[in-house]
């Protein structure tokens, strides 16, 4: 006996996109967390909605999803937070600034024209009390940021009232395929359905193993600071060419700081620590591009595990192994973006069988025989 | 890079001291980090200045703050390296500690950790307990510590437990028009806590001493009332007037200014952030780490002793200070497990007897069931401006967890790291999906637990590596 037609391994924002993709089209789904919704990576999120700086593969899609950004209060019925309130990525260098102008040529020469230049003058009207050094650099104005974890439960609560069912810790162990069947074996029972999801983040590598398709990927903890709340002063969230930095105002004042880099990983616990000498450079690159921000408290340090791939850019699509099972996991560190538009392609490909997005980038099977095993994260 | 220190430990208080004094006679490297200016810890607060500059102020704070001096000049003569001002924002599970002085910030590597960062008062929420004019107990009797600070206008007390009452006293004798005691305490809790007094009375004099507190007060001419719920602190500036329910009635008072305290819970902010195994303890509706009993939590070289590992108060403190030390020279290769016994010997037996008492107190002084769960329009979290009823709304949305509700409603993202309403949200969820606090869990505490500037981050030193 089946329990759903479509069973979702994984409760994060992706998982819960497609369940709201699916169940939004009379499509019974059952989602299986094994802690709670957004336990991992969708709450510990920045939550940059950034198209600026994709890889070419990840363009169209983040193309598409900025669609559906920007109506997705009314189609979920929630409010996520989002605001378009821009990317900026500051050069400091003339080669920074080369690369910048490489950067737009590289978009306009694929058809895109969302990223523009700007010269030092714009910047600053964009960036006030940004450091002398900055030159110029690229901005999108129509990106912005949402709240990771309200659109991840605006997700939930969307499938849901479509009829969805969430059930949270429920651990997937073990899953079998019998006869137009997948069996879930979890730590509550066994589940069935027909078709099977795997949104499983960082641990969806072992899920893709439990189902035949092995595949590189390695769990890492990225790092953020957040500081005590500051008047409003800065409207677009800023990133650089030079430096890992990715810097925003939150809606309530407070400034998050992110910029990937990288904690240390305890994969039983699943918990993370964090590496000080990271969050020192962080805070560095915040003070010297603005030195304002050096009197201001640090209010919370914390790491999120995310699922990263050996090209950086996830597993997207129909597995090699079996049918009827698909993939969405490894996002990388920017699938938050990208969360509306892969839940709808997923819902496409269980229905429709093919995708109008191109998705060959993303598929399962592309390190296959490269001999790439990419595990380095996992301890710092 | 090897560790810099033996041990360090964190807390100047009755039980880092004592255990400082210790650990420095077996020639452990010893190093105590402390945030205030001097030594002593919450109930010896500027001892050394009281004593030395304003004894006149001694007879105010009572015999109790008096035996601090003692403590406080064996730890100065003792040959641990101390450093006041010098708060710990962080502990990782490799015992490394993140330390900010006047200097900056630096890590510290040390080979044995111990916390004894005492207690917090249980924040109590009420409509208008944000008000100016409502302030903690413990802090206005840490303003009259440290700087001699008295109220100069009617005070209203309000709460419950034995520190509400030493407060009012205290500020009784130095001459503070208190105009009462509003004590939640009800008649139930005295036929809940009469099978402990047996063993309260065998603890030493904890029950004596209550009641020659209360004789104190009553000497005051300072009316109590008890059994008061529906408590509030109303004006639109400042307070002007409390009004509470007793007796079936409604009351109103005027009030300048308004003390609140509840009794005090372990400060485990440190042990929760690396983290530590935790426990609920039912009787006092509070967390506290897991410990055996030398102190040890279930991570390796992290140890606790006083009250941030469960309230036991300032004696029992003292020797559980002495206890963690004989067994951190133990861990450190200075004693035998057999040596550790004898000498630890004396302190465990005096130590257990002062915890004899606890059962008793904890049952007569529960928090009160308005503290536990407060009306839809009170605020829980003061630094984000949370109410009770956006914590319920959001545990009705799927926020099912304290983390859970952090992420949604931003409760206990602030700069107190939760401090002020980590205890009434995990019993708020607890309370809406029937469930046991313990199932509710807490919030993930994150560095830095103390403040720290982007400036001071990006000028860590870090002499670990
Ligand atoms: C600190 C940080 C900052 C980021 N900033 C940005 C940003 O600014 N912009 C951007 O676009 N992206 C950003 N990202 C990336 C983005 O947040 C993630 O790509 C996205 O949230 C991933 O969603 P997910 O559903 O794939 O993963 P998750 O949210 O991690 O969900 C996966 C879920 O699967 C569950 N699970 C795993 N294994 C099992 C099992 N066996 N059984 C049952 N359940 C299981 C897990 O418990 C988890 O809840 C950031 C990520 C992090 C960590
Ligand atoms: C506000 C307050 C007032 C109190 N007053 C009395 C009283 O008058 N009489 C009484 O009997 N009991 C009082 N108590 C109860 C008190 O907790 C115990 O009686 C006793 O002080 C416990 O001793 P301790 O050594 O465990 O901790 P404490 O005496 O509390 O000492 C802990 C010390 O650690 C420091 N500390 C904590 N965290 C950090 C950090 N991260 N970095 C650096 N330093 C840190 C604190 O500032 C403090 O100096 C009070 C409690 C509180 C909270």
């Amino acid at each position: 006996m089946s329990d759903a037609d479509v069973i979702i391994v994984g409760g994060g924002l992706h998982g819960c996109s497609a369940a709201y993709n699916l169940a939004s089209r009379r499509v019974k789904v059952l989602v299986l967390e094994k802690h709670v919704v957004g336990r991992h990576a969708s709450s510990a999120s920045a939550g940059g909605v950034r198209r600026l700086g994709r890889h070419p593969a990840e363009i169209p899609l983040a193309m598409a999803s900025i669609e559906l950004w920007h109506r997705l209060n009314e189609l979920l019925g929630a409010d996520t937070e989002f605001h378009a309130s821009g990317q900026v990525r500051v050069a400091e260098t003339p080669d920074e600034l080369d690369a910048c102008e490489a950067r737009v040529a590289l978009t306009r020469s694929l058809g895109y024209d969302h990223e523009i230049l700007i010269d030092k003058g714009e910047l600053v009207r964009l960036v006030p009390g940004i450091a002398a050094t900055a030159q110029g650099g690229i901005y999108v104005r129509e990106d912005g940021h949402a709240f990771p974890y309200k659109t991840t439960l605006a997700f939930r609560n969307a499938a849901e009232r479509h009829g969805a069912i969430v059930r949270e810790g429920v651990a997937v162990l073990a899953i079998e395929r019998a006869t137009h069947t997948w069996r879930v074996l979890t730590d509550r029972g066994r589940f069935e359905a027909p078709v099977l999801v795997n949104a499983a983040g960082a641990w969806g590598g072992e899920v893709a193993a439990m189902i035949g398709d092995p595949v590189p990927t390695s769990p890492v903890a990225l790092m953020m600071m957040v500081t005590a709340r500051m008047s409003r002063w800065l409207g677009p969230t800023v990133g650089s060419m030079g430096r890992k930095l990715s810097f925003k105002q939150s809606e309530s004042g407070t400034m998050v700081i992110g910029g990937g880099y990288r904690g240390t990983v305890h994969p039983e616990s699943e918990l993370t620590s964090l590496d000080f000498a990271g969050l020192r450079a962080s805070a560095r690159t915040v003070s010297e591009l603005f030195p304002h921000m050096r009197h201001v408290d640090i209010v919370r340090c914390w790491a999120g595990i995310e699922g990263f791939t050996p090209d950086d850019i996830p597993y997207i699509g129909p597995s090699k192994a079996a049918p009827d099972a698909y993939h969405s996991f490894a996002f990388c560190g920017h699938g938050f973006q990208l969360g509306p538009v892969v839940g709808a392609i997923t819902a496409e490909l269980i229905l429709n069988g093919r995708s109008n997005l191109p998705i060959e980038a993303f598929r399962i099977d592309r390190f296959e025989g490269t001999g790439a095993a990419y595990r380095g994260d996992i301890s710092r | 890079m090897s560790p810099q220190y033996d041990l360090a430990i964190v807390g100047g208080g009755p039980a880092g001291m004592a255990a400082a004094v210790r650990a420095a006679a077996f020639g452990l490297h010893t190093v105590l980090f402390d945030e205030q200016p001097a030594p002593g810890g919450q109930i010896y607060r500027a001892i050394e200045a009281v004593a030395g500059g304003r004894p006149q102020d001694l007879p105010i704070l009572g015999p109790e703050y008096r035996r601090g001096i003692a403590l406080v000049e064996a730890f100065r003569k003792c040959d641990a390296t101390y450093c006041p001002g010098t708060s710990v924002w962080q502990l990782t599970r490799e015992l490394e500690l993140g330390i900010v002085d006047a200097g900056g910030a630096r890590m510290v590597h040390a080979r044995h950790v111990l916390l004894a960062t005492g207690a917090l008062e249980r924040p109590v929420p009420f409509p208008g307990w944000t008000l100016p004019g409502v302030m903690t107990a413990g802090a206005a009797q840490g303003l009259l510590k440290a700087s001699g600070m008295l109220p100069d206008v009617p005070v209203v007390f309000y709460g419950g437990g034995p520190l509400l009452y030493q407060f009012a006293w205290q500020l009784a004798q130095a001459g503070v028009p208190v105009a009462a005691i509003l004590d939640t305490g009800r008649r139930a809790n005295y036929v809940a806590a009469a099978p402990y007094l047996p063993a309260a009375l065998a603890a030493g004099d904890y029950v004596a001493k209550g009641l020659r507190l209360l004789n104190g007060i009553r000497r005051h001419r300072i009316p109590i009332m008890r059994g008061v719920s529906d408590f509030q602190a109303l004006g639109n500036d400042r307070v002007r007037e409390v009004a509470y329910r007793q007796g079936g009635t409604t009351h109103h008072m005027a009030a300048g200014l308004v003390l609140v305290h509840a009794g005090v819970v372990a400060n485990c902010q440190l042990t929760q952030s690396v983290p530590c195994r935790h426990e609920w303890y039912g009787p006092q509706r509070a967390w506290r780490p897991v410990t055996d009993p030398w102190g040890n939590t279930d991570l390796a070289g992290i140890q606790v002793a006083g009250d941030c590992g469960g309230i036991g108060g300032a004696d029992a403190a003292v020797h559980a200070g002495r206890i963690a030390a004989f067994e951190a020279a133990r861990r450190l290769g200075r004693l035998s497990g057999d040596q550790r016994d004898t000498l630890a010997h004396p302190d465990r037996l005096a130590w257990r007897r002062h915890l004899l008492a606890r059962p008793f107190l904890d049952a007569l002084y529960p928090p009160s069931p308005g503290t536990l769960a407060p009306d839809d329009a009170t605020l829980i979290c003061r630094c984000e401006e949370v109410t009770a009823g956006a914590i319920r709304a959001a545990v009705r949305l799927g926020g099912t967890g304290p983390n859970q509700v952090k992420s949604y409603t931003r409760a206990g993202m602030g700069p107190c790291q939760g401090r002020e309403c980590g205890l009434t949200v995990t019993e708020i969820i607890a309370a809406e999906r029937g469930l046991a606090p313990e199932a509710v869990g807490t919030y993930r505490i994150r560095p830095p637990i103390k403040p720290l500037t982007v400036g001071q981050m990006a000028g860590l030193d870090d002499a670990t590596r």
